[in-house]
């Protein structure tokens, strides 16, 4: 660090801009911690190259060996009209991913904002904000999921929408708490005082600090996100056919259980390692973040 | 009693407000929701369709067809099946048994197997172990409860092609057999709730651990083990009822997903096929329904919690 200065005198008298969005340091990664973001950052990138590295197009048939175990030409095997297993689940991921972040993604936007509002204007908008996060709150979420997708039809958007606003009120509920106690602090006061907007205190004073909260939250959620999905195509009621899908993967492959369970066995261990991925790196991070949970001394 | 009138009050609030949404259902569906119905199982005419709209009220204004809807509700009617005409709350009569079994059996082998387990992760604390039993615990919170029956089913008819596992005995016709066949599909439902409880139950632990009245035991002489066991695990038991509430709106989620694979005709059976038939009166009284004695249960978890806990209704 030091040398870097000594190099740029230019830089030393320029006021320090401090990083709005910095994580707290975190001073010992443990080795969980690493081992998860490894994962993580490992699933997004097979997510999203999946056309460079599957080995074939996920829908393109080989008859020839169909319900094929694994082999040196399909390492995972074959599905029940001969499309490679190891492709499909690339490809199911990455379908998987985009809708489980989709929804969390705007869940966070949605609920997170009304939960800072709440917070910030308290009063009758925070009591309708947070009864109507109660009320949707109250439905146990398969169902409420269900419902969505019975007014939207059945499909990816749908999907994605119904996890949205199942996942909403846990936003709105995890930043309101915070945010009251951030409000009420001097340097919002401060703000304040030196004729801040409201939305710009919310958004550049209140929100930053909230952002490991938010960070551990999102991991968490995308985690179960993916396990909601998967329940939902396994149904038939997510992603539809032909677009590969970890859940419909595995229903499909129940049907020809006794036949050839690889497809099964492969695709529901795909969405345990997402899954177990996103959760772990929540979880660790959540605990590098709290000093409280690290072992004591 | 403050408290006691104050939970009455949201209770009532989150009531009226989960009933406007299942009532708004049929009517947020795109489209004719009654064209979009029919044509599920017959043909579409105009006069059919203005008899079911006849049938279903939806040709009154709307907030009459609320209050008309929310009397009948409060009666116990909860509306009719479009297709075979049998009341709601008579589907889902038939139908609610083997989830409600399932449900139970779950619950009560998660429990049980939560606090050894529990107890246990809290003993490796901070031993070389440690993080390997903390991936483990994220593993069992990760994997789908279809997925490990799926497995279970696999697995059972190699080893054991006679037993059969699939289906539903009814508890009256072959209590035994009613048990057997719930075992694999409750333990496959069980285990995220499972490792869930467990977490939770070793994280309370060890911040009870940490407390002065365990200290103090320990001074006066209690052993390890039973400051463990006599002290702290009893505090640390305490926000296992709370969470139960939610765990059970998670295993009723499970519980449809679980029934598929099993084959149990159960209300996940009852709502999937309401969907594929598009028997919009009977997935909203069947959602309505089961959302409030969700509802209900939770609310009786939080007075029980503030009857265990008596420095909650002091808050």
């Amino acid at each position: 660090m030091s040398r870097i200065e000594d190099n740029a005198p230019v830089a030393a008298g320029a006021p320090k801009r401090t990083r709005l969005f910095a994580l707290p340091r975190m001073r010992r990664r443990s080795g969980l911690f690493r081992f998860a973001a490894c994962l993580v950052v490992l699933e997004i990138l097979v997510a999203l190259a999946a056309p460079l590295i599957a080995p074939y197009d996920p829908l393109a048939q080989d008859i020839v060996n169909r319900m094929s175990g694994p082999s040196a030409v399909h390492w995972l095997g074959t599905d029940q009209i001969g499309r490679d297993v190891l492709s499909r689940l690339i490809y199911g991921l990455r379908s998987s991913l985009t809708i489980s972040a989709a929804a969390v993604f705007v869940a966070l936007f949605v609920g997170g904002t009304l939960g800072l509002l709440a917070a910030y204007y308290r009063g009758l908008a925070e009591r309708v904000i947070m009864r109507l996060m109660d009320i949707l709150f109250a439905f146990p979420i398969m169902l409420l999921a269900i419902g969505v997708i019975a007014v939207l039809g059945a499909g990816s958007l749908p999907t994605a929408l119904a996890i949205a606003i199942v996942y909403s009120p846990i936003f709105a509920r995890l930043l309101r708490g915070p945010a009251l106690a951030i409000t009420r602090s001097d340097y919002v006061d401060a703000a304040r005082s030196i004729g801040a907007s409201d939305l710009r205190i919310i958004f550049m004073h209140i929100l930053p600090n909230l952002v490991s909260v938010i960070l551990v939250q999102v991991s968490l959620l995308l985690s179960a996100a993916i396990l909601v999905e998967a329940s939902l195509s396994f149904l038939g009621l997510g992603t539809q056919p032909p677009t590969p899908s970890l859940g419909m993967m595995l229903s499909q492959g129940r049907n020809f259980l006794f036949l050839n369970p690889w497809p099964a066995i492969f695709s529901g261990l795909a969405i345990v390692v997402v899954a177990f991925g996103l959760n772990l790196f929540g979880d660790a991070l959540r605990d590098e973040l709290d000093p409280r949970l690290r072992g004591g001394s | 009693m403050k408290m006691l009138r104050a939970r009455l009050f949201d209770l009532a609030i989150v009531l009226v407000g989960v009933s406007l949404l299942a009532f708004s259902f049929i009517r947020m569906i795109p489209g004719d929701a009654v064209a979009i119905m029919l044509g599920a199982n017959a043909e579409v005419t105009p006069e059919r369709i203005a008899a079911v709209r006849h049938r279903l009220g939806l040709d009154q204004p709307v907030y009459e067809q609320y209050f008309h809807w929310v009397g009948n509700v409060v009666q116990g009617d909860f509306g009719a099946s479009i297709w075979t005409g049998k009341p709601v709350l008579h589907e889902i009569a038939t139908h609610a048994g083997p989830t409600a079994e399932l449900t139970v059996i779950a619950l009560f082998l998660a429990v049980v197997l939560a606090v050894p387990t529990g107890i246990l992760m809290a003993r490796v604390r901070g031993r070389a172990g440690e993080p390997v039993i903390q991936a483990t615990s994220v593993v069992g919170l990760t994997i789908p409860p279809f997925w490990l029956g799926i497995l279970l089913i696999l697995l059972f008819s190699t080893l054991a092609p006679n037993l059969s596992i699939l289906g539903y005995v009814p508890f009256s016709q072959d209590p035994l057999a009613n048990i057997g066949h719930l075992l694999l599909p409750a333990f496959a439902l069980s285990l995220p709730i499972l490792a869930n409880l467990a977490r939770l139950l070793r994280s309370t632990l060890l911040e009870a651990l940490q407390q002065d009245y365990v200290r103090t035991a320990r001074a006066k002489g209690v052993s390890a083990r039973g400051a463990v066991y006599r002290h702290a695990l009893r505090n640390a038991l305490i926000p296992f009822v709370t969470s139960v509430g939610i765990m059970a709106g998670y295993l009723f989620g499970g519980a449809i997903v679980i029934e598929q694979v099993f084959t149990i005709p159960g209300l996940g059976q009852l709502i999937l096929s309401a969907i594929s038939q598009r028997d919009y009166p009977l997935l909203q009284g069947a959602i309505l329904l089961v959302t409030l004695v969700f509802v209900l249960v939770n609310f009786v978890v939080d007075l029980l919690y503030a009857v265990i806990d008596p420095r909650v209704s002091h808050r």
